[in-house]
């Protein structure tokens, strides 16, 4: 969601793009846009060229997902089992749950009212099977609730897509003349099993009447809440200082790690100070871990960067992100695992100097020398392998290079003398020039190219030096030279 | 008081973990030796190598002349060591060190401060591609050298990293003698080498075990064209040692060798340039 954009209004159609095999194709349609006959599947330059007000926005599959998720848990708040139903349903299991909102309408309408609260339109259907819910919300009327026995009749009205079958098999349905879910149930079924035999369970139009029906159990499987792992402290007293607290904290959350057979990853000690407030620091490790020992170290490091105020008394230690980690099997003879020992040296090493500091090497491609090398934070990233260079280059790069004056045959001569920091070196031997051009699609318009060459001065230091830009490419003044780099 | 040898040249009657050498023979070059773990021979300490390396022996030993002593001086072996660059922005320290490195296949930690970073420039990956093979680096960049100082400690004491490099520019207050002692005193606990580059640096106290100057000399000849730099040149000056003689070398740095540890090609020279006759015989490590 993006705050700051302009929301169309409602009669403004919009439609959601996705790439289709020949440019974007329609992946959802607003009330207005429907309204407007524009087809979900349909290409997108076709419906704007019938509706120039189109409005066009790309579509988030994932996020849409993640939405879809956090509704799902949501709907909790109505019965236990909740779960994400294909891309665009929740089903909930409401069994025993629908007395204590006064019946089942009273149930649906409260569910639609707290959704148009939130924003969002939902069809609502409740039926005894799960594929007969899913197969009402979408195609039944708004509202419908089926009582138990007649869920055949409820459903047989309804296309046989409803029962969730692929595009494929609905097509042969339809060509057998199979059009509704009633037409399918009065085939005789040892025709249906025949004819579908070869087809998986969750494809086969026989399992899914069935399961619609009632004959085979579809039971739900919810996801289970992640529990938190937290752990407190209370103190009698208000503390100025927590560092005597986080051993038994540490101690205790380790437990409950190794308990569950996690490693915490990202861990957040809270301070509830006296006066109301309360400070945090957030601590990160490079790999899951549960040694109550590595993690003190790690606190010990932000504890100066806690302000406790007049005091406090209530300390939590929770982890904010936890990773399976089983239990490991120690050397017979002793030995520490060395990339163990790695991570936890880049665990304190990041508490300490901050993730932006402590960092691998990471490449692109690119013929520019300082592009070709970045840094990312060592924390969630592995190292890679250098790319090996086409030609030689230097050991250690000046970041930014420093401008030099230079004596060399005009116009495009090759160094002679050059002056750097204040010292004035003789070019005895040189290689190149190597020259390297903007690059275009991400360089501003005017960059000057760049001519390379390895010179090696009297004391035998080698240097990398540049002359940007050529005398007469109206791209500027007199070509400039820089000192960029010292070779091995 | 230990004796430190960094090498133990007998080719000829010479063992390694109780058995002949020509046991594992596969893994012993011509002419070379093998350097094993920490082990009484002969009634004295050889040294540890943290990886099984193989050393050449000097050609001069093998019948050629020209060289001397280069596998007695390689840098390397000793815990804590210093390299002086003679000239600011000269990056002979940084490949001595790494070609020093080569053959390690665990991290590399490499911490900088500000002014390092600033006077003597990043390191720049792609190019270490001729020094290679060693393992990937983890760059720490601070400001202070106090936290330089802390972070190399800190890698000192961890077993899981094939080296630590520290870079600090200048004589701050905070690189005291204490400091080196402390860093000197964690790395031998856990047997990791540990480099400091100290640049712009008037070579104060310190209780590094090796200290060296290292600048770079005129290149080799290039193969192909006579006006252009070829493989590099560097002269490194042993001037203080705790287990070893001192000297300066001049060293050659062949990146075609099978062996990582061959690639480093030293000759010794002496003070006024010329190369010298008899260090070779000191060659076997022995303390004179």
């Amino acid at each position: 969601m993006q705050k700051d954009r302009t929301v169309p209004g409602h009669d403004v159609p919009v439609v959601l793009a996705t790439d289709g095999a020949h440019g974007p194709v329609v992946h959802a349609a607003s009330a207005a846009a429907r309204a407007r006959d524009v087809h979900i599947g349909a290409r997108v330059a076709d419906a704007q060229a019938i509706h120039p007000d189109l409005h066009v926005e790309p579509a988030d599959p994932d996020g849409d997902a993640a939405m879809l998720d956090r509704l799902a848990l949501w709907a909790r708040r109505w019965c236990p089992w909740t779960a994400r139903d294909g891309a665009e349903g929740i089903v909930l299991d409401t069994t025993g749950a629908a007395h204590l909102f006064g019946g089942e309408a009273a149930l649906l309408r409260d569910m639609a009212d707290r959704f148009a609260m939130q924003g969002l339109t939902a069809r609502l259907a409740m039926a005894p099977t799960r594929g007969a819910a899913q197969a009402m919300a979408r195609h039944g009327a708004a509202f419908g609730i089926c009582a138990a026995g007649e869920v055949e009749k409820a459903i047989a009205p309804l296309p046989v897509g409803a029962l969730r079958l692929d595009a494929e098999t609905v097509r042969l349905l339809d060509r057998l003349g199979l059009r509704t879910v009633g037409a399918l149930g009065a085939v005789p079924r040892t025709a249906l099993m025949r004819r579908f035999a070869g087809l998986a369970a969750d494809r086969n139009p026989l399992v899914l009447l069935d399961r619609a029906t009632g004959r085979l159990p579809d039971p739900l499987n919810a996801p289970a809440d992640r529990a938190r792992r937290i752990v407190r402290t209370r103190l009698a007293e208000p503390v100025m200082d927590a560092a005597p607290h986080l051993a038994e904290l540490a101690a205790r959350l380790c437990t409950d790690l190794s308990d569950a057979g996690e490693g915490a990853r990202l861990l957040r000690l809270t301070v509830y100070r006296i006066d109301g407030d309360c400070r945090s620091s957030d601590v990160a490790t490079a790999c899951a871990s549960r040694e109550p020992d590595h993690l003190l170290r790690l606190l010990h490091g932000r504890l100066d960067r806690i302000d406790p105020g007049f005091g406090f008394d209530l300390l939590t230690l929770e982890v904010l992100r936890v990773e399976p980690l089983d239990a490991g099997q120690p050397g017979l003879d002793g030995a520490r695992d060395p990339d163990a020992d790695v991570s936890a040296l880049l665990d304190r090493l990041t508490a300490r100097l901050g993730p932006d500091r402590v960092r691998w090497s990471a490449w692109r491609q690119s013929h520019v020398p300082e592009r070709v090398e970045r840094r990312v934070p060592a924390l969630g990233a592995v190292p890679a392998d250098p790319p090996d260079p086409a030609r030689e280059r230097p050991v250690r790069l000046l970041d930014p290079a420093e401008e030099v004056r230079v004596i060399y045959a005009v116009p495009e001569g090759p160094p002679a003398r050059f002056v750097w920091r204040r010292v004035e070196f003789d070019v005895l031997r040189r290689e190149g020039p190597e020259r390297i051009a903007p690059e275009w699609w991400c360089d501003r318009p005017g960059t000057r190219l760049r001519d390379y060459y390895k010179v090696e001065v009297r004391d035998g230091r080698r240097f990398w030096i540049y002359r940007e830009g050529l005398a007469q490419d109206g791209r500027g003044g007199a070509p400039r030279w820089f000192l960029h780099g010292a070779f091995a | 008081m230990e004796v430190r040898l960094s090498v133990l040249a007998v080719p000829d009657k010479f063992f390694v973990h109780g058995e002949p050498v020509a046991r594992r023979a596969s893994r012993v070059a011509p002419h070379g030796i093998f350097l094993g773990t920490k082990r009484e021979h002969n009634g004295r300490m050889t040294r540890d190598s943290p990886y099984d390396r193989v050393i050449r022996l000097s050609d001069r030993r093998c019948g050629s002349a020209g060289r001397s002593g280069s596998s007695a001086c390689l840098p390397g072996g000793e815990v804590l060591q210093e390299a002086l660059p003679v000239h600011a922005a000269d990056a002979s320290a940084t490949a001595l060190i790494l070609a020093s490195l080569s053959g390690a296949r665990r991290p590399v930690l490499w911490v900088a401060d500000r002014m390092s970073r600033r006077e003597n420039g990043l390191l720049y990956t792609p190019g270490l591609r001729r020094l290679r093979p060693f393992g990937s680096i983890l760059h720490v960049e601070v400001n202070h050298p106090r936290d330089v100082l802390w972070a190399m400690e800190e890698g000192a004491a961890c077993g899981g990293l094939s080296a630590v490099v520290g870079e600090i520019h200048g004589a701050p207050s905070v690189l005291s003698f204490t400091a080196t002692k402390r860093l000197a005193l964690r790395a031998e606990a856990s047997g990791v080498p540990v480099w400091l580059i100290r640049s712009a640096d008037p070579a104060g106290l310190s209780a590094a075990r090796a200290r060296w100057r290292v600048s770079a000399r005129p290149s080799d000849a290039h193969p192909h064209d006579p006006g252009a730099p070829g493989g590099p040149v560097w002269e490194a000056d042993l001037f203080r040692a705790r287990a070893r003689p001192p000297g300066r070398w001049k060293v050659h740095h062949d990146p075609s060798a099978s062996e990582p540890a061959d690639r480093l090609r030293m000759v010794s020279r002496s003070a006024d340039g010329s190369l010298e006759g008899d260090r070779a015989e000191r060659s076997d490590g022995t303390r004179t």
